[in-house]
């Protein structure tokens, strides 16, 4: 990635121009690899799961676990909160500002067959993991043919 | 020398795989500068920070409490890692630099040379 900002003087070999290259094509139609700037809001999401839970992982660095509020509503998975500003001491000059800051607020619909009485959330790196379980009736079973 | 190679082929294998580009602030006074970076999800183990010639390289390795036989359904951040590389300039000190990493979120101080403080000169009329 670091080529996309800070090219070297003496390319190193064809393939890892074309590669950087590609990045930056990518890159310019926002298409990369890019955490930046947040396009697609903040917190970043990964969502997973597995035959008996739902994984949600909130990329959220720097907040204050307690002040972040998770609710499960109506098939909705809310998360909101708010990251405060970096204080800029006076007579200082901001030369890359790219970090989010602000109130912020990500629903992300659920699936039917998760259990909301069963939702358990923890903050661990800045990523905030909301794990929720599927109901067990909706569970797959195998069944045995005798 | 040799530690030097090693160094060299890790980060660019690192770079040829992909890596997410952390968001960073960097604020500049007459003291110094102070980066911020955003690096979520990555422990402070896995965290590097590394001086090579005139650059900063930051970068990390993504540790997510995954259960077992889990299958992505999205993934806004698709790089199990992050990277990136600044070039410094001669006014900092990096030998007196100190950092910070707590809930994924680098902070950075660099101060500034001692011979790159800031000096009033003061202007005597002839």
């Amino acid at each position: 990635m670091a080529t996309t900002y800070y090219r070297s003087l003496f390319p190193r070999d064809l393939f890892a121009e074309i590669d950087s290259l590609q990045r930056e094509m990518q890159q310019a139609l926002g298409l990369g690899p890019s955490i930046r700037g947040f396009t697609r809001g903040f917190p970043a999401l990964n969502v997973g799961g597995t035959p008996g839970s739902l994984e949600i992982y909130a990329f959220a660095p720097g907040i204050d676990p307690a002040s972040i509020d998770v609710q499960v509503e109506k098939g909705m998975l809310t998360i909101a909160g708010e990251r405060k500003a970096v204080e800029v001491p006076e007579a200082a000059t901001v030369h890359i500002g790219e970090r989010f800051a602000g109130t912020f607020r990500r629903v992300l619909p659920l699936p039917d067959d998760i259990d909301s009485n069963a939702v358990e959330g923890s903050y661990r790196d800045g990523v905030l993991h909301v794990r929720i379980q599927r109901r067990e009736e909706a569970q797959p079973r195998r069944i045995t043919i005798h | 020398m040799n530690d030097n190679t090693a160094v060299t082929r890790t980060s660019e294998a690192a770079h040829r795989e992909g890596a997410l580009l952390p968001p960073v602030d960097v604020i500049e006074d007459a003291r110094g500068i102070i980066l911020y970076a955003d690096l979520p999800g990555v422990p402070k183990e896995k965290l590097n920070l590394q001086v090579e010639d005139n650059s900063l390289i930051i970068s990390g390795d993504l540790a997510l409490d995954m259960p077992e036989g889990m299958e992505a359904s999205h993934a806004d951040v698709s790089q199990p890692r992050y990277r990136r590389v600044f070039t410094l300039s001669r006014d900092l000190d990096l030998e007196q630099a100190s950092a910070e990493f707590a809930n994924g979120e680098l902070t950075l101080r660099i101060p500034k040379a001692a011979h790159a403080q800031p000096r009033r000169i003061e202007v005597r009329a002839a």
